[in-house]
């Protein structure tokens, strides 16, 4: 298990080495003096100095990038350009405004597709399998800026049951920062049902189809028994896996729930970033969200061995 | 498996395979898709108005005899900019589908063919890039290429190679475990004939499941960047940016809001149940996976 | 045993596919009485797991029950309420699988798995039950029983797990043991300790059997009676010996000749030169390179030496992990040597690209699964004039020609060259690999495992059907098989290995009637030999072991 668990945390090291390359590149492909664009317009001749001289500039490539992952190590991502912040501490308030509606609604459509999952497939070919299918196939289609924009037609325009946009922190007020939370995390919610049920029954069917199901059963045990003791834990490691993937995507997809909502997360951060220009906040964004995907799905990799004790075997 | 043990002997009986007829979810799906692809094709050659034209005198009209489905603020007719949103996303999601396939292919290929240590490099680096949520790649490449219509084909085609890449690699190498494989080696074929006879081939196979449903990611992708305005700029329509016009007028003028997003949303639908159902036919065994 | 009412009465059972409405079980009646053991046997697709299944109230739900009874200890299964269907499964009726790979839940601790049955239908407290757990573990053979308890099923090899999963069905000692195909995913020293047990565990509780096999000889070496069956009927069933002597229907004497028999050693005429000599073949994998640590190598082969005389088929036995698929592979140049040389006509393939190139067209191979060996995206015509292409003083005319005349070779006529593989049987399938492998016309083929994942009359068909081509064009075989019987049937000389290494061989009858080495000997004493007898049935007998005697009809 230690060794296991050594060998994943060593996978992911090239990997984060290699994304932070990427990044670095990729803001080095845009033309032009990279001091100049970390400055904006507004750079005066010293300060330009000033960061060529930080950035190493003047040195080779792989030494601007030592320099540069030294400096992100160290937890320094540079200055935004049309704040003049400093990029972390940005990214960090806005990173905490999004994640918390991504695992809440990411936990709470667990919750509900999981079993549902796993019921379609124990009720394969049935009506209930079909119904839940359609279900979930119809909400994994509606993209989640239109669906958000529905939920804000009906409950919010409406019905003026919730507030129609905005933000407020709930550390600050507790009951108006839930109010504001329940639309994009229900649009989030309804959409991940869709992905993560069908995911659920398709690994279950698979599971469903073994000889130790029959075993489980010709033991006598209870079609419960088999269901939830026997097929489930087998079943659940895809989907688990498939929930790591998810959490991800969100997290750098949910730009455009954020938008529907103007909620002040981390992607509309990088969206306005993108349009302000503002290449430190751009390539903060990128890396941080990056890291934090590359660090969820080695946590999911770590407890896979919970479900199928097999992989630590190798 | 070792070759030593025993194949299946038991009298086991295969499931009854399915009436011939398509499958439900192919005929709904296949119908959602012909619609779009039609209105796709009209809309590249003729919109019942000009999708850009002003009239202010019509502005925010609800659907009627004269606008079927309305018109927006601009008091542009909202289906004939549907029609032409359908041709501009269509042309550019295919166009971004075969890109990522072509450079995809290209690489997985390769990777599969050299195997050891250029496989690992490659596919380290592959890895790595399928790291960055689809979605933000393209957003970071957007801030690079710049946000129009090739702007987008380029930095989606390139955010969605990865995933090409790692599937074919991944079926070049369980491919080269078949026996069909071996034999070609054991007649003597060089190993480059065997890769376009044997292995090119029989990559078909999956990759037509994978663009099916990439066509879909990437429609809904470039979708929510013309919706977040880093999509084709406006005034062209894009189904997208439509739904992003329409958020400020959304109390006022519902249709705005709601018939490019049920464009997105039965397109969308019609690629997911196409998708099953293209699955299904080409391996059975993945039956309603995802 | 004679006149106590059946344990077990299945009486005119029909089975039929819901949406084609084609029966797969037909009108089946059979019987077991307590503590006999009855064996079912047939092919794929002769409905016996299907029926055996059905006893458990195990239907698939694209199978429908078109009429006929089950009867257990007098009850019908089919109309008990889904409760008393439950306090019957696992306490009464116990079932084992052929894959032990897949038949124990691989996320559950063993312990776990064995105590779940006895805690649903004996009264017993932990302690107890784990008692009698720690007491049927060490009587199937374990020898940490204890360790056993915590540790997972991926733990244990398929052998042991087999075991394990006996432990588990006979620790309730129910009253039948449905045992469909138990021993077949076992390496053959293993399969008959696993069954011996499985013998020696029922009778000590006096436990029904019924076995369900394709494998006509251990059925016939365990079962007092056989029921056999044919695409869904039972074409004829009676006590063991009767069947065994004078089988009645013509499939079960097809059968019965369908099993592997010895034929007349031939008489080779001595060669100069060995056409394929291989000398200290030494092969090794390569370690996996983790991040911190890179593996040993891996010896598959520790020095292999072997000659193989024009005309000559020599058969290469072993169990898995013997090292008999590396040494094919090796030779048809798949896998690459660590060390050693291997000669074609006296010259070493290595040294020139003209030798190598002609042992590359001179040797030929044909491989285990039929299903995976046909490239599923090319006809039969394609597929067997792919070969073709290298030879190069060949017309696109006599390359047709070619084609149409092996086809014919291997009895498949003109008509499958525009067919696709996924059309074909697995036999048919098989006849096209053959196909492929002589187009050429080589002087050496390779056969790994040819036959095995074939059924037992096609397999016969096949096996006759390369020795005939074997006889007209004289090439030399190697021929790699873990099937004593038919490398009895097949070879001219025996190569045992064990280990990567060879640990004896011979001209086969010295092998089969005299060998030498324990191993050798061990691997004879695991599977039963069979004589014909003049009135088309056979006799049966153990070749050479402890207990050496013989079940005679």
């Amino acid at each position: 298990m230690f060794r296991f668990a050594l060998t994943r945390i060593g996978m992911a090291l090239p990997t984060l080495l290699i994304v932070a390359v990427s990044v670095f590149v990729l803001i080095r492909l845009i033309p032009g003096d990279p001091a100049q664009l970390m400055l904006g317009d507004l750079a005066t001749p010293a300060s330009l100095a000033d960061l060529r001289a930080r950035l190493g500039l003047d040195q080779s490539l792989p030494v601007q990038f030592g320099i540069w992952i030294g400096n992100v190590l160290s937890g320094d991502f540079g200055q935004s350009i049309s704040s003049q912040q400093a990029v972390l501490p940005l990214i960090l308030q806005r990173f905490w405004v999004s994640a918390q509606i991504v695992l809440v609604a990411v936990l709470l459509a667990s919750c509900v597709a999981v079993p549902a999952g796993v019921i379609a497939a124990w009720k394969q070919d049935s009506a209930l399998d079909l119904g839940l299918v359609a279900t979930a196939t119809l909400l994994l289609s509606i993209p989640t800026f239109w669906l958000g924009l529905l939920l804000l037609l009906f409950f919010g325009l409406k019905l003026e049951w919730l507030p129609v946009v905005g933000y407020v922190s709930i550390a600050e007020n507790p009951w108006a920062g839930i109010l504001y939370l329940v639309m994009p995390i229900m649009t989030l919610f309804l959409h991940e049902i869709g992905v993560i049920l069908r995911m659920a029954r398709a690994s279950t069917l698979e599971v469903l189809r073994l000889d130790y199901i029959t075993h489980a059963r010709a033991k006598g045990l209870s079609e419960r028994a088999v269901l939830w003791r026997h097929a489930f834990k087998n079943a659940f490691g895809p989907t688990w896996t498939l929930i790591g993937l998810v959490l991800g995507n969100l997290l750098g997809g949910i730009a455009v729930v954020e938008t529907v909502f103007t909620i002040p997360g981390l992607g509309r951060l990088l969206v306005d970033a993108i349009f302000a220009r503002d290449y430190p906040v751009i390539q903060g964004c990128m890396l941080f969200v990056a890291f934090t995907y590359v660090l969820v799905n080695l946590v999911i990799d770590l407890c896979y061995p919970v479900f199928d004790p097999r992989v630590t075997a190798q | 498996m070792s070759s030593d043990s025993t194949l299946s002997t038991g009298g086991t009986v295969k499931k009854p395979s399915r009436v011939k007829l398509p499958a439900p979810n192919a005929i709904v799906g296949g119908t959602l898709i012909g619609i779009l692809l039609v209105s796709a094709g009209i809309g590249a050659l003729w919109t019942p108005y000009d999708p850009l034209k002003l009239s202010f005198r019509e502005k925010l009209a609800a659907p009627s005899a004269l606008h079927w489905l309305g018109t927006d603020e601009f008091g542009r007719d909202v289906l004939s900019r549907l029609m032409a949103g359908a041709a501009t996303s269509v042309w550019i999601s295919i166009l971004t589908v075969t890109l990522a396939v072509v450079m995809g292919t290209t690489i997985g290929l390769f990777s599969g063919y050299m195997r050891g240590w250029t496989d690992r490099v490659i596919m380290a680096f592959n890895d790595a890039l399928l790291a960055f949520p689809g979605i933000l790649l393209a957003l970071g490449l957007l801030a690079v290429v710049g946000a129009n219509k090739y702007g987008i084909i380029v930095a989606l085609g390139i955010a969605y190679t990865p995933s090409v890449a790692r599937v074919v690699r991944g079926t070049v190498l369980s491919l080269r475990e078949r026996e069909f494989i071996a034999a070609s080696r054991v007649m003597g074929n060089s190993e480059a004939f065997t890769m376009a006879r044997h292995i090119l081939p029989n990559c078909i196979a999956p990759l037509t499941v994978l663009a099916t449903s990439m066509f879909g990611y990437v429609l809904l992708a470039e979708s929510a960047l013309s919706f977040l305005g880093l999509g084709v700029p406006p005034p062209a329509p894009t189904w997208g940016n439509m739904l992003a016009g329409s958020r400020p007028y959304i109390g006022q003028a519902v249709w705005l809001g709601i018939f490019p997003g049920l464009c997105i949303s039965l397109t969308l639908l019609g690629i997911n149940l196409l998708g099953d159902a293209v699955r299904d036919r080409l391996d059975p065994r993945m039956r309603g996976s995802r | 045993m004679t006149k106590t009412a059946p344990l077990l009465d299945v009486a005119n059972l029909t089975l039929t596919i819901g949406g084609s409405g084609r029966t797969v079980v037909n009108d089946v009646s059979f019987q077991v009485f307590p503590g006999e053991i009855v064996g079912i046997v047939g092919e794929s697709g002769s409905g016996k797991t299907l029926a055996a299944r059905a006893v458990m109230g195990f239907i698939p739900p694209a199978v429908r029950l078109e009429g006929g009874t089950i009867r257990f200890d007098g009850q019908d299964v089919m109309a008990m309420s889904p409760k008393d269907l439950r306090s019957m499964r696992g306490s009464k009726v116990g079932m084992v699988f052929q894959e032990p790979m897949t038949s124990l839940n691989p996320s559950m601790l063993i312990g776990r798995q064995l105590d779940e049955g006895l805690a649903l239908h004996r009264k017993l407290d932990a302690a107890g039950r784990r008692t009698l757990i720690l007491d049927m573990l060490k009587r199937v053979g374990l020898r940490d029983p204890e360790g056993a308890l915590t540790a997972y099923p991926h733990q244990f090899s398929g052998g042991m797990r087999q075991r394990i999963m006996l432990a588990s069905v006979m620790l309730l000692k129910p009253a039948l043991l449905l045992a469909d195909e138990p021993t077949t995913a076992l390496d053959a020293v293993v399969q008959r300790d696993v069954m011996e047990l499985m013998v020696e565990l029922t009778q000590a509780n006096n436990t029904a059997v019924l076995l369900i096999s394709h494998d006509l000889g251990m059925v016939a070496r365990y079962c007092s009676r056989i029921v056999v069956m044919c695409q869904g009927d039972v074409v004829e069933q009676g006590l063991s010996e009767d069947i065994l002597a004078r089988p009645q229907h013509p499939y079960t004497r097809k059968l019965l000749s369908a099993m592997p028999h010895r034929l007349p050693a031939r008489l080779l005429p001595e060669a100069k030169t060995p056409i394929v000599s291989v000398r200290d073949l030494v092969v090794e994998y390569p370690g996996r390179q983790g991040f911190f640590h890179k593996e040993q190598a891996k010896r598959a082969l520790h020095g292999i030496s072997i000659d193989v005389q024009p005309g000559e088929v020599v058969a290469v036995v072993g169990g898995s992990g013997s090292g008999k698929t590396t040494l094919g592979q090796s030779i048809a140049g798949l896998v690459r040597p660590a060390g050693g040389e291997i000669r074609f006509n006296g010259k070493p393939i290595a040294k020139s690209d003209a030798a190598f190139w002609d042992y590359r067209l001179n040797c030929q191979m044909v491989f285990q699964d039929p299903y995976s060996s046909l490239d599923p995206r090319m006809t039969i015509g394609q597929l067997v004039g792919e070969p073709l292409r290298l030879v190069s003083d060949m017309s696109p005319a006599d390359r047709k020609a070619r084609v149409a005349e092996v086809l014919t070779e291997v009895g498949l006529d003109d008509g499958f060259a525009e067919r696709y593989p996924h059309e074909l049987s697995g036999g048919q399938r098989q006849r096209i690999a053959i196909a492929r492998a002589i187009v050429r016309r080589p002087s050496f083929v390779i056969a790994d495992e040819p036959v095995s994942a074939l059924d037992v009359t096609v397999r016969a068909q096949v096996l006759e059907l390369f020795d005939e081509l074997q006889k007209k064009h004289g090439f030399s075989c190697l021929f790699i098989s873990h099937d004593l019987g038919v490398v009895e049937q097949v070879a001219d000389r025996v190569i045992v290995m064990q280990d990567g290494r060879i640990v004896e061989q011979g001209p086969r009858d010295d092998i089969f009637d005299n060998p030498k080495h324990p191993y050798t000997q061990k691997l004879l004493a695991a599977v039963p030999g069979l004589e014909s007898t003049s009135e088309g049935g056979v006799r049966l007998f153990w070749r050479r072991a402890e207990n050496d005697k013989q079940i005679t009809g």
